[in-house]
């Protein structure tokens, strides 16, 4: 797991390899910590966790911004509301 | 854009589409083999399609789980980890269906099905694989999906539950030390045949000492009514014991996870909330997410229908166990003392899995065949003709197919880290699957739906296990993140 400063106000959270419940707990604790604004770009290649992560932010209102997709992997930008 | 880039574009489109052109060849393949063991087998013996049913539901679970995400173990984890009530709808979707079609093959006396004794034991059992499923980061069919998907964390799992499972069931010696008297009494006196030792070992005797002595209570029964009357069957076991238990777990769940949300919303919206809007709101979180509930509905029907066409096979053929059509095949090895192998009728995950560990151990020289679980009841056939194992085999072929069609198959080796929480997930599964006799499909989401009282006690205990897990990883992502948001000034 790696948690990083990229920019001001943008964070990378990287989960690939792990498996449930780790991304979404990570991610979870990733967005309690930052500010509202703040962008999460989450990397994560256990599907079912972007299940878990979506309907999260659903609930607490953080927008995911874009999702991509490619050869398993997934990354998500999340901005904190 | 350059030349150069716009080469590049088209070079990375290029193989982006091959690499997908590569995934769906592998899943038309991996279909393809398990129709030629279909129709290869059926041409030896007819007796095969036995097997082959089993196979194709186990196939048709493993796409259903892979496309709804559907893992039993983030119903109760993600509620209490992210507040995420997706999987306990989807759960409460798939069992109220599989009640559903369940009743009417009830009602018709084609069920296959055999309610378990009730008592603490399902909840301890529950609370233990709980807290395992926590920790290996899926439960035991979760784990089948996922190693489908490349997930070769997964794959440990399923190695830890298996391998726990067969040493478990056949542990002595030292063990024996810690099984009450009045269960070694118990276990002897109920007369089973020589060859099985049923006063040795600590399983044995918490079978026939302890479980067996237990009452076996449908919630027909608890009505006074009988499983296989048509009131019973539909009012008993489907509408009092699964339609109106789970309609009141949905609004715990609705009240506890969902509500405040969907309400600040609609508050935002037009400024006051009325009841509609509570209906609404508990509709919303019902169909929330498509997928699952799609994947829960279609394993309720396909569940139930396993049940009938399995029972359907076994009129046609005259039997009451696979063991009769495996030694007609001409496979005798590993057949229980009652001429039986394990032969369920219905979905079901650890058994199988213990078994096949067990024909190895066998294979290598253990003397595992004087236990109940393994001697009396399930035997250790051969793995390549084990009809369970057929079904848990297709259940990863078929998750596979779904994720290798939506490019989200990935082969992932496991790190230390997680290895570790696999092999001690999996051993605790292992552990509680055979004191609540099954996992979270065979002990909870099966005798759950069929009206057994036994199910809901081992689902009470699942729920422990699963705060309790949850707690501890709480605590450990918590120790984990404070180095990386010290260093981001956090």
């Amino acid at each position: 797991m790696k948690f990083e400063k990229r920019d001001d106000g943008v964070y990378v959270l990287d989960v690939k390899g792990y498996v449930c419940p780790h991304p979404q707990i990570y991610t979870k604790k990733a967005l309690s910590k930052v500010q509202s604004g703040d962008v999460v770009e989450v990397l994560f290649d256990n599907p079912s966790s972007g299940e878990s992560i979506a309907a999260m932010c659903d609930t607490t209102g953080d927008e995911i911004v874009t999702k991509k997709h490619e050869g398993g992997q997934f990354v998500w930008d999340i901005e904190k509301a | 854009m350059s030349t150069s880039a716009l080469e590049m574009a088209a070079t990375d489109g290029t193989k982006i589409e091959n690499d997908l052109r590569k995934k769906r060849l592998w899943a038309y393949g991996i279909a393809a083999t398990f129709a030629a063991i279909s129709i290869g087998t059926y041409l030896y013996s007819e007796y095969y399609i036995y097997l082959s049913v089993y196979l194709w539901f186990g196939f048709i679970y493993g796409m259903c789980l892979q496309y709804g995400r559907f893992c039993f173990s983030s119903a109760f984890r993600d509620l209490f980890a992210v507040g995420v009530p997706r999987m306990a709808v989807g759960i409460m979707i798939a069992t109220v269906l599989f009640a559903a079609v369940s009743a009417l093959v009830t009602a018709t006396g084609l069920s296959t099905f055999h309610a378990a004794p009730t008592g603490s034991h399902a909840v301890i059992a529950g609370t233990i694989f709980g807290v395992g499923m926590v920790f290996a980061g899926g439960c035991a069919s979760g784990s089948l999906y996922k190693t489908g998907e490349g997930n070769m964390s997964a794959a440990l799992v399923i190695l830890s539950i298996s391998v726990t499972q067969a040493l478990f069931a056949d542990a002595a010696g030292w063990t024996n030390a810690l099984v009450p008297e009045s269960w070694h009494a118990s276990a002897v006196a109920k007369g089973l045949p020589d060859v099985i030792n049923a006063g040795d070992g600590w399983v044995d005797q918490y079978l026939a000492g302890y479980v067996w002595n237990q009452p076996v209570l449908t919630f027909a029964n608890l009505f006074g009514m009988l499983d296989e009357s048509v009131a019973g069957a539909f009012f008993g076991n489907m509408l009092m014991g699964v339609v109106i238990p789970a309609a009141l777990l949905l609004i715990v769940v609705y009240i506890g996870w969902s509500r405040r949300a969907f309400l600040k919303k609609r508050i935002k919206e037009k400024g006051h909330t009325t009841f509609r809007d509570e209906l609404d709101g508990y509709w919303a979180m019902i169909t929330a997410n498509k997928r699952t509930a799609i994947a829960g509905l279609l394993l309720g029907i396909f569940c139930g229908l396993q049940m009938l066409v399995t029972q359907g096979l076994r009129v046609k053929f005259g039997v009451q166990n696979a063991g009769t059509l495996l030694e007609r095949i001409g496979f005798d090895y590993g057949i229980s003392v009652n001429g039986t192998v394990f032969d369920p009728g219905y979905w079901y995950v650890t058994t199988q899995e213990a078994q096949w560990v067990g024909w190895v151990f066998n294979k290598l020289g253990a003397n595992n065949m004087d236990n109940i679980y393994f001697g009396f009841v399930n035997g250790i056939p051969n793995p390549a003709i084990n009809p369970a194992d057929w079904m848990s085999l297709a259940l990863i072929g078929g998750a596979a197919v779904m994720a290798l069609l939506h490019n989200e198959f990935k082969f992932k080796k496991p790190t230390l880290e997680l290895a570790t929480w696999a092999v001690i997930g999996g051993a605790l599964m292992g552990i509680g699957s055979r004191l609540g006799l099954g996992c979270n499909v065979g002990a909870f989401f099966v005798r759950v739906a069929q009206g057994d009282t036994s199910g809901w006690l081992f689902g009470l205990g699942m729920i422990g296990g699963a705060y309790i897990g949850v707690k501890f990883f709480n605590w450990w992502t918590e120790r984990r993140m404070a180095k990386e948001f010290a260093a981001c000034d956090l």
